[in-house]
């Protein structure tokens, strides 16, 4: 199955079985192991790229169905000589243990604080009709769909208050 | 070259506070955190051979009974497989911590669900695991299969050394002012590091390398090469990053086994991931426990005997039983002891370590019946612990190495805001929500395992550590470089770690909380031999030679390094064993927890407001990554109190809830921010470190804080850990 | 996951038409892949119709508003609209799944989401709904995920969707497109289906219907609210939920819509309660009547008896809620 794709953006195509999910792609074909694998069941998000500026789990998806999308992994988010601010508060807030679950958890922090400015209610919104601020309650809700078992969770949130607080993503 | 020191004694040459680089016990970032935070940590997975094929494994689906055939040929005629592998050698189950050998081999004979039989190989990963899926087993059950520790036809051992009777319980409980006598249960559970167990295997002749996710590398190796019948020396494996472990990697998998023997047949390098499915199935789960606790004390709340019986199963054939009562000899006074540990048979996925196996859930339980029994006293229960503090080991009656275990109450209290606690149930009321407030010590046993390092001063001032130790998370890569740095007067950036390989020398590994002690012992063993022989070169006595910032200073002198060693590179290499300290003190690490919940009125929901925790474990290494172990452990705590329970089958045993939409980890929601303080101490019993391990601590007792504070906020006395809504709702009902 | 065909549709005609001849329809994804790595599904050929035109929301010449079925979880839930004027909708999205799962799942395909029964998922247990005619494992099994309502002897499983109970309190409709070109609606309340001897029959879908949307008429009433007790704060299915949508008029109940999750094989809903509380002015007592009738007949599995309580207690908390001030 021919696909291409713009993975961080680069022009990657890929000819590969249909039943190839965009993880095994990014993983198997195009050598980008960032992303990782924890459940392949979008039960940890582990996996999480961002696609055309969202955030999803790309263990859940195939390839073939992101012909022409725009993908932005962890590779493409910033390097260990250039850091995201957000990679950067992740360092020093030690938002991570064993770092599995971290490429994940970045990119799903970089597109939820999109998604925060762009207004979206969460589940702890007292007010769905509101613009909601960024308080420790709402990170948390909007970052539980990533698993941390050696929990840097408290950490997580730290830095990403950092990042959002100072506003220098 | 080699120094070696073996734990007979107490050093008191705290060599560590002789030193002025200024690393150790500090902030420092993990030097290897750039790597994670951008994708390119590598871990088993992460880098494969071009011609790598890609193997699945495949489960039976029968609780105990004979694999009597496979439909290999069929599965052979699909697109792309490369084979089918099974056989005398495929592993049972996991080995044991520190085990050494291979566990039971054979996929003939099933003794659980799920255990895996065969693994079938393809050239893409798609084509493998339709493969696994599709391959057909003609099984042959066997109808008396006990699935449950209480079933009666279960076969019941009680080891001889796991007993304990001291005095007379039953007589204390019977003159006892105050007493509590109550039957408690914690599921099983499962570590659920994020990384699957994964192995990647590739053959050059009769060696085999193997890239897998693992935590104790010289164990596995001698596993690894026992269970494919050939010489140590002809296996490597590399685990440079280790995305989590929590003991479910201390010993070798079946994936590695099966991953081996098919890169063998096939002459091509083998991957095999286990999917989540298969880690909970197959890896290692810790036992559910069945105990009972006995607390009898007189009028002052002190007290007389301490009864702990245990029940806890494993698969026949396995060594390892849940080591429940390991604390309660020591932990509190009591002249009067009954410990009972029994181990039931039964055929559920094999049992082993998860962190802190012992008094993670034992601890727990303990905790909560010292609450029961505070209650009963009328007695403040942070002043009911603290009085019951013994002055030595009270069963071995030996002395402590070091206890701060009243500093860490009373810390916590006051920090807690204890004293704005109502000690009666539902006396707080927020909107929906009762609020209430409980507490529990934290203890857990120290250890030190046998590890070497080779450190290496090169000619150009830089050192390198070379180990194969592993860092699954635990800041193993922050503080052997900071015990480097310090030792030889460098700062962060001109010590490199290399871990993760059974070429360097065999450490510890990572497990049971000894690992940074352990392996961090050996390294500052090989530093200090590398400043003997950098006095040798400056002619000077080690008293005589400060060393910092790549700065030798002698006198009046000061030299750099690269001018003290003109041209030369020096190596020391370090090796710790354990001795004989360990049997004159009693070494443990302790703490306390504070917790604040609230509970639903309405639902019975628990959900966690606040928790403190803190802990004195000996000399604090790396301030940042010691709490961060200590954050990842009471999380576990919360999952072990709130939410994570495997559930078997009662008919067959097999897991029900076997992946993360079920088996319910804590997410980022459920845990608030968590506040850790490390309390100043120094064990001179312990190690050279005078540091204790810290990875486990943390979940030791703090689901009991959590349980605790639900019945101060409700009333409800959960036993039956977790407590899921369905244990409180029905207590809730006079409250509305 | 079985070797398929993949077809990416041109149009909605090509989907339908394709699915007619036994094509399964894929759209998010985040479910049918789920279950096609575990095999549970198996479907030969697939159909995207991910990038169909159908990802509009438009209010309706009435008032209401029509939602395209490839509308994701997550736009729905920011809509405008759907925030001032259906909350129960936006918060019931809002409590499903993860912020990751709402950007790929879609409206049609959450409607029809795969129960999350243990045994469904696991293909070594017998299962009615997976394999019509094997049996029901489920039954003397774990059973803290199952119905309390409208079970039978053949299966116990509960609808897992949060997203449909809100829309069965709006008295929702789907719109369905059928290979001949034929749209009718067909309201939720008799889209699906309880088990009977068939829980592998699920809806009223037949094979070459295709979702289009979901069409909600004027919201009936301003006071609305989606509880869902569950076992985490987050990313977890409901115990149960209830979904309210409540008018008051001088104090007294002018209109009552509820619709309950994780009860049932589908979104569960009661006319009798409903009546019970029209014309009547709030009070503890009339809510306990309305739970227990609501509740006369549910039926517990084992290990999911709690559920008849917790339910009891939400639903007049949940009513105590909507009729307050």
């Amino acid at each position: 199955m021919k696909t291409t794709l713009t993975v961080n953006g680069q022009l990657r195509h890929l000819d590969a079985d249909p039943r190839t999910t965009l993880l095994d792609a990014l993983r198997n074909h195009l050598n980008l192991t960032g992303s990782k694998k924890g459940c392949d069941h979008g039960q940890c998000g582990a996996c999480t790229v961002i696609v055309n500026g969202r955030r999803i789990n790309s263990c859940l998806s195939l390839a073939c169905m992101h012909d022409s999308d725009e993908v932005v992994t962890i590779e493409g988010i910033g390097t260990p000589e250039h850091l995201s601010a957000l990679q950067q508060a992740f360092v020093s807030h030690d938002g991570f243990q064993c770092g599995f679950c971290t490429p994940g958890q970045i990119c799903s922090a970089t597109a939820m604080l999109d998604e925060v400015e762009a207004g979206w209610p969460s589940h702890v919104s007292a007010d769905v009709t509101a613009k909601q601020d960024l308080t420790v309650e709402e990170i948390s809700e909007r970052m539980s769909g990533n698993l941390c078992r050696c929990s840097a969770y408290p950490n997580i949130v730290d830095a990403i208050m950092d990042v959002a607080g100072s506003a220098k993503r | 070259m080699t120094l070696h020191l073996k734990m007979d004694d107490r050093d008191d040459r705290y060599r560590l506070d002789d030193m002025v680089q200024g690393l150790v016990g500090t902030p420092t970032d993990r030097p290897e955190g750039k790597l994670k935070v951008s994708g390119k940590a590598s871990y088993a997975m992460d880098v494969l051979p071009d011609d790598v094929c890609h193997g699945v494994l495949v489960r039976a689906t029968i609780t105990h009974g004979k694999l009597r055939d496979l439909d290999t040929e069929a599965v052979r005629a699909l697109p792309g497989i490369r084979t089918v592998i099974t056989g005398k050698r495929m592993l049972r189950n996991p080995a044991q911590g520190m085990a050494g050998k291979a566990p039971v081999q054979g996929s003939d004979d099933i003794a659980y669900f799920g255990q895996p039989v065969a693994l079938v190989v393809a050239d893409t990963l798609e084509q493998a695991r339709h493969g696994a899926l599709a391959l057909r087993l003609t099984l042959e059950a066997k109808g008396d299969a006990v699935v449950n520790p209480h079933d009666p036809d279960a076969s019941v051992e009680m080891p001889k050394k796991e007993q304990v009777l001291i005095g007379d319980l039953d007589e204390a409980m019977k003159k006892a002012a105050f007493s509590v006598d109550q039957h408690y249960t914690t599921p099983g559970h499962s570590s659920a590091a994020m990384e699957p167990h994964a192995s990647v295997a590739h053959w050059h002749g009769d060696s085999v390398t193997l890239r897998g996710s693992y935590q104790m590398l010289a164990y596995n190796k001698a596993e690894l090469a026992d269970a494919l019948g050939i010489s140590e020396k002809n296996v490597r494996i590399l685990a440079p990053y280790v995305g989590g472990g929590f003991g479910a990697k201390l010993g070798i998998s079946p994936e590695a086994v099966a991953a081996a023997l098919a890169s063998k047949e096939l002459g091509v390098p083998v991957a095999v991931s286990m999917t989540r499915q298969q880690v909970f199935e197959t890896t290692m789960r810790r036992s559910e426990t069945n105990q009972r606790i006995r607390l009898a004390a007189d009028e002052n709340g002190l007290l007389t005997g301490i009864g702990h019986e245990a029940l806890v199963s494993n698969l026949p054939g396995e060594d390892f039983s849940e080591p429940v009562t390991q604390a309660t000899p020591f932990l509190y006074r009591g002249e009067n002891r009954e410990i009972v540990h029994k181990i039931a048979r039964i055929h559920r996925t094999c049992a082993g370590s998860v962190r802190a196996p012992g008094e993670a859930v034992g601890l727990t339980v303990l905790e909560i019946a010292m609450d029961e029994l505070a209650e009963k006293a009328g007695i403040d229960p942070v002043e009911l612990r603290k009085k019951n503090i013994p002055d030595q080991d009270p069963t071995d009656q030996i002395p402590f190495s070091s206890h701060a275990l009243a500093e860490a109450l009373d810390e916590g209290a006051r920090r807690f805001g204890w004293d704005k606690r109502n000690p009666k149930p539902r006396s707080t009321r927020d909107g929906e929500w009762f609020v209430g407030m409980g507490m529990a010590s934290a203890v857990r046993v120290n250890m030190l395992i046998e590890s070497k390092a080779r450190v290496t001063l090169s000619a150009d001032g830089r050192a390198m550590i070379e180990t194969d130790m592993t860092d699954i998370g635990t800041g193993t890569y922050a503080i052997l470089g900071q015990i480097a740095g310090e030792m030889l007067g460098l700062p962060m950036e001109d010590v490199e770690t290399r871990l993760g390989d059974t070429e360097f020398p065999p450490a510890s590994g990572s497990g049971g909380s000894f690992g940074a002690a352990s392996n961090g012992t050996a390294v500052l063993l090989g530093c200090e031999e590398i400043r003997r022989q950098l006095c040798k070169k400056l002619n000077c006595e080690d008293a005589d030679m400060t060393l910092k910032g790549g700065y030798a200073i002698v006198g009046n002198k000061r030299i750099a390094l690269r001018d003290v060693l003109d041209g030369d590179t020096l190596v020391g290499e370090g090796h710790v064993q354990p001795g004989k300290a360990e049997k004159k003190v009693r070494q443990a690490t302790y703490g306390s927890y504070f917790a604040e919940v609230g509970v639903n009125s309405v639902t019975g929901e628990t959900r966690l407001r606040r928790m403190l925790g803190v802990f004195a474990a000996g000399r604090i290494l790396n301030a940042k990554t010691a709490r961060s172990q200590c954050l990842g452990g009471m999380t576990f705590g919360i999952g072990m109190a709130l939410t994570e329970e495997l559930i078997h089958d009662r008919r067959d045993g097999h897991m029900v809830n076997h992946d993360f939409a079920e088996y319910h980890l804590p997410v980022n929601a459920d845990v608030p921010q968590i506040e850790v303080v490390l309390l100043e101490e120094r064990d001179e019993w312990a190690n050279p470190l005078q540091a204790k391990g810290i990875g486990e601590l943390g979940i030791c007792g703090a689901a009991g804080s959590i349980v605790n504070a639900i019945y101060n906020a409700c009333g409800v006395r959960v036993r039956q850990l977790p407590a899921t809504l369905d244990k409180v709702i029905d207590g809730l009902d006079e409250a509305t | 996951m079985n070797p398929f065909e993949y077809t990416r549709a041109a149009s909605r005609h090509e989907a339908a038409t394709m699915a007619a001849g036994g094509a399964t329809v894929i759209a998010g994804g985040t479910n049918l892949l789920d279950l096609m790595k575990l095999e549970v599904m198996t479907p030969e050929r697939l159909v995207d119709i991910s990038r169909l035109d159908m990802d509009d929301i438009e209010t309706t010449a009435d008032g209401g508003l029509r939602i395209g079925a490839m509308v994701r979880n997550s736009d729905l839930a920011a809509h405008e609209i759907v925030r001032s004027t259906y909350p129960v909708l936006s918060r019931a999205l809002l409590a499903g799944a993860s912020g990751q799962l709402r950007n790929k799942a879609s409206t049609g395909g959450n409607l029809l989401q795969r129960t999350r029964c243990y045994y469904f998922y696991d293909t070594a247990m017998p299962c009615n709904k997976r394999e019509p005619g094997s049996g029901c494992q489920a039954i003397g099994g774990a059973t803290r995920l199952h119905a309390i309502f409208g079970a039978s002897d053949h299966c116990i499983a509960t609808h897992p969707s949060d997203m449909a109970v809100a829309l069965q309190a709006l008295d929702a409709k789907v719109e369905i497109e059928n290979a001949t070109g034929d749209i009718r609606t067909v309201e939720l309340e008799s889209f699906y289906r309880l088990p009977g001897n068939t829980p592998h029959i699920e809806t009223e879908l037949k094979p070459g219907d295709l979702i289009t949307a979901v069409i909600i008429p004027p919201a009936k009433g301003s006071r609305q609210t989606y509880r869902k007790v569950r076992d985490r704060a987050s990313y977890a299915f409901a115990l149960v939920s209830v979904a309210g949508v409540i008018e008051m008029s001088d104090g007294k109940i002018a209109h009552a819509s509820l619709a309950f999750g994780g009860v049932a094989h589908k979104p569960w809903r009661n006319a009798e309660i409903e009546q019970m509380l029209l014309g009547e002015a709030p009070s503890q007592d009339l809510f306990r009547r309305v739970a227990d009738t609501l509740l006369r007949n549910a039926e517990a599995q084992g290990d999911n008896a709690f559920k008849i309580k917790l339910l009891h207690r939400t639903l007049c908390a949940v009513l105590t809620e909507l009729t307050e001030g």
